[in-house]
C-alpha cells in the first residue's frame, strides 16, 4: 500500500509539471486554434535558461528561475511574431501554421545542438536531495516545491482568466477572435500575451523538467507528453489540460512501476489513440467544430 | 543512392499531403515497419529480396489502413498528433521488442539494394504517381485537400479518398523502408524517429505541395546537399528549420507547387515566352512607327 501511495505522489509530482506544458499549450489552442509544435523548443530553452543561470551566471536559485521564465516569456512571442504572425495576416490555411511550428521546433531544438552541444547537462543540487516523509510516503522536496509552485501558476493562470479584464479578452477571443476584435478587443495584443503566458509556463516547467531530470536538447520531445495529457483532458479547456496532465503522470507511474519502465512512454500513446478514437473531445474539452 | 531510397518515402508522402491535404508526422514508422518485415522475409524466412519489398509495402499498408480506420476522422491538427503518437508508438514497440533486435538494432541484413533496384523503382514509382494524380482519383483527393465540406457534398467519399492517399503512400514509405534496410544491412528504430519524419515532410514541403517533379527535385537536393556540406552538418537541421518558417512565410509553394515539370509544361513555358517576346517586339515597333510620325 505504501508502494502505491509513493507511486501516486510521484505520478503527481511529474503530472504537475506536465500540467505546466499542457496548459501553455492549450492555452494557445483555444485562442489560435492550432497546435503549437514549438511549445517544446520553448520549454527546453526554459531548462537551458535556468541551467546556464545558475552555472554559468551564478545567479541564486530564485534570481535564476525568474530569469528563465521571462526568457522564454519572451522566446514565445518573438517566435509568434516571426513565424506565425505574417501567416495570420494572410489568413493562411491552418496547415501552413503547423509546418511553420514544426520548423521552429526543428530550428530551437538544433540550434542548441550545433551550438553548445547535445551532452546532457544535470542541475546542481538546488533543494538537497533530502526527502520529507509524509506518513509512509516520502517526497522529494524537489517534487514538494514543483508541486507547490505548478499550483501556485495555475491557480494564478485561472484567477487571471477569470476575474481580469485581459483574461476575460482572451476568453473572448478563444470564443471567437473575429468578434472579439468587433467588440475592441485588441486580437494582436491578446495573441501576444498568450503567447508570453504560455512561454513563462513552458519556462518553469522546463526548469522543473531539468532539474527533475537531466538538459538536453530533445527535451521538447517530451511536449508530445503534454499533446496528450492536452488531448486527454480536452483540448481548449485549461483545467482540462490540467486533469489530463495530472492522470496521465498518475498512469505513466503506475505503469511504470507495476508493468515495466519500458511501457512508460508508449502508455501515453495508447492513452492518445484510445482517446481519439473513442472520446476525441477528451475528459472535459469543448465541442467545437466536429473533431471526429 | 540514398536520395533514391528517400525518393519513393517522400513521393508516397507527396500524395498524401500534396495531394491530399494530410500531415503525417510519423510517416517513419511505415518506413520501419516496411524495414523489419522486409528484413524478417530476408534473413529469417530466407526469401527472395524481391519477396521482402513486397512484403514490406504490403504491410506498412495493412497498418496504416488500420490506423486509418481509428484517426481519418479526426479534424486536421488532431490527425497530426495521432500519426505522430503512432510513428513514435512504432518505435517505441521496435525498440522494446527484443526478438526483432530491440534498441540495439539488428544487423547482418543482405546489401541486395543495388543502384538498379533503386533507379527501376523510383521509375515505376514515378509513374505510377502520376497516373494516379491525374486520374479521377487523384482529381478527388485534389478537391478534399481544397475544400473538404465542398468536396463532400459534390458526392466524394472524403474517408475512402483519405485512406487511399493513406494507405498508397504507406506502401511507398514501406517499399523505402525495405530498400534502405538492404542498403543500410543494419536497422536500428532509431533510425525511424520522429527525426526522420520531419525529414520527409520538409523535402515534401520544400519542394512544393501538390508537385511530383517537386518532390523529385526536393529529395535529391535534400539528400545531396547534407553530403557535401558534410563539414557543416550540425546546422544542417538549424538551417531546414529556419528554411521551412521561410518557405512558409515567403513562398509556401516550395519550389515548384502546383506546377510539373512535363514536356508539354516545358513547351508551353518556351511558347509562351516566345510569343511574349514576339508581342514586345510587335510593340516596340509600333511605338516607333507611331513615334516617326512626331507624336
Amino acid at each position: 500500500m505504501a508502494q502505491f501511495l509513493q507511486q501516486m505522489v510521484n505520478g503527481l509530482s511529474i503530472g504537475s509539471v506536465y500540467a505546466l506544458m499542457a496548459v501553455g499549450y492549450s492555452l494557445v489552442y483555444s485562442v489560435m486554434n492550432f497546435s503549437n509544435f514549438a511549445h517544446g523548443g520553448v520549454i527546453m530553452f526554459g531548462a537551458y535558461f535556468g541551467f546556464f543561470g545558475i552555472t554559468l551566471l551564478k545567479l541564486p536559485f530564485p534570481a535564476a528561475f525568474v530569469l528563465a521564465f521571462v526568457g522564454t516569456a519572451i522566446l514565445a512571442v518573438l517566435i509568434e511574431r516571426i513565424a506565425y504572425k505574417p501567416l495570420r495576416e494572410r489568413k493562411a490555411p491552418f496547415l501552413y501554421f503547423i509546418i511553420s511550428a514544426m520548423g521552429a521546433s526543428i530550428f530551437l531544438e538544433n540550434i542548441i545542438i550545433a551550438t553548445i552541444g547535445p551532452t546532457f547537462r544535470t542541475y546542481p543540487d538546488v533543494f538537497g536531495r533530502s526527502s520529507i516523509a509524509l506518513g509512509p510516503v516520502a517526497v522529494g522536496r524537489l517534487d514538494l516545491i514543483m508541486f507547490a509552485v505548478s499550483a501556485v501558476c495555475l491557480t494564478g493562470l485561472v484567477l487571471f482568466v477569470e476575474k481580469t479584464r485581459m483574461g476575460r479578452a482572451i476568453q473572448a477571443s478563444a470564443y471567437n477572435m473575429k468578434a472579439a476584435a468587433l467588440m475592441g478587443v485588441n486580437t494582436d495584443r491578446v495573441v501576444m500575451i498568450v503567447f508570453a503566458i504560455g512561454g513563462m509556463l513552458a519556462g518553469i516547467a522546463g526548469v522543473f523538467f531539468g532539474m527533475k531530470y537531466t538538459v538536453y536538447p530533445q527535451i521538447g520531445n517530451i511536449t508530445t507528453k503534454s499533446f496528450v495529457a492536452a488531448v486527454f483532458g480536452g483540448l481548449g479547456s485549461l483545467p482540462g489540460a490540467v486533469l489530463g496532465s495530472i492522470l496521465l503522470g498518475i498512469i505513466e507511474t503506475l505503469v511504470a512501476g507495476y508493468l515495466s519502465s519500458q511501457f512508460r512512454d508508449l502508455i501515453a500513446f495508447v492513452i492518445l489513440i484510445g482517446v481519439l478514437v473513442f472520446r476525441p473531445t477528451g475528459i472535459m474539452g469543448k465541442t467545437t467544430e466536429d473533431k471526429a | 543512392m540514398l536520395s533514391g531510397i528517400n525518393l519513393i518515402a517522400v513521393l508516397g508522402l507527396s500524395l498524401l499531403t500534396g495531394f491530399a491535404g494530410l500531415f503525417s508526422f510519423g510517416h517513419a514508422g511505415f518506413m520501419a515497419i516496411g524495414a523489419y518485415s522486409a528484413a524478417i522475409c530476408t534473413t529469417i524466412l530466407k526469401l527472395p529480396f524481391a519477396v521482402g519489398i513486397a512484403a514490406g509495402g504490403a504491410t506498412a499498408a495493412g497498418a496504416s489502413w488500420l490506423i486509418g480506420r481509428a484517426t481519418l476522422k479526426l479534424k486536421g491538427d488532431y490527425f497530426c498528433i495521432a500519426t505522430l503518437g503512432f510513428g513514435e508508438a512504432i518505435r517505441l514497440i521496435l525498440d522494446n521488442f527484443q526478438g526483432l533486435g530491440g534498441a540495439r538494432g539488428w544487423p547482418g541484413i543482405p546489401p541486395s539494394t543495388t543502384i538498379w533496384n533503386i533507379l527501376i523503382l523510383d521509375v515505376i514509382g514515378v509513374a505510377l504517381l502520376a497516373n494516379l494524380v491525374r486520374s479521377r482519383h487523384g482529381r478527388n483527393m485534389i478537391a478534399v485537400r481544397e475544400e473538404e465540406l465542398a468536396a463532400q457534398v459534390a458526392g466524394i467519399d472524403v474517408f475512402k479518398y483519405k485512406m487511399l492517399a493513406l494507405v498508397v503512400s504507406a506502401a511507398y514509405a514501406g517499399v523505402a523502408g525495405s530498400l534502405l534496410a538492404h542498403y543500410m544491412t543494419f536497422i536500428q528504430p532509431k533510425m525511424f524517429s520522429m527525426v526522420k519524419s520531419t525529414e520527409l515532410t520538409i523535402i515534401v514541403i520544400f519542394g512544393g505541395l501538390g508537385s511530383i517533379s517537386g518532390s523529385v527535385l526536393g529529395a535529391v537536393v535534400l539528400t545531396f546537399l547534407p553530403e557535401l556540406l558534410r563539414a557543416v552538418d550540425k546546422w544542417r537541421l538549424v538551417v531546414y528549420g529556419l528554411a521551412v518558417i521561410g518557405i512558409m512565410i515567403g513562398r509556401p509553394r516550395g519550389l515548384m507547387g502546383g506546377f510539373e515539370l512535363t514536356p508539354a509544361s516545358l513547351r508551353r513555358h518556351f511558347a509562351d515566352r516566345k510569343e511574349a517576346k514576339a508581342a514586345k517586339a510587335a510593340q516596340v515597333a509600333e511605338d516607333a512607327e507611331l513615334g516617326k510620325d512626331g507624336l
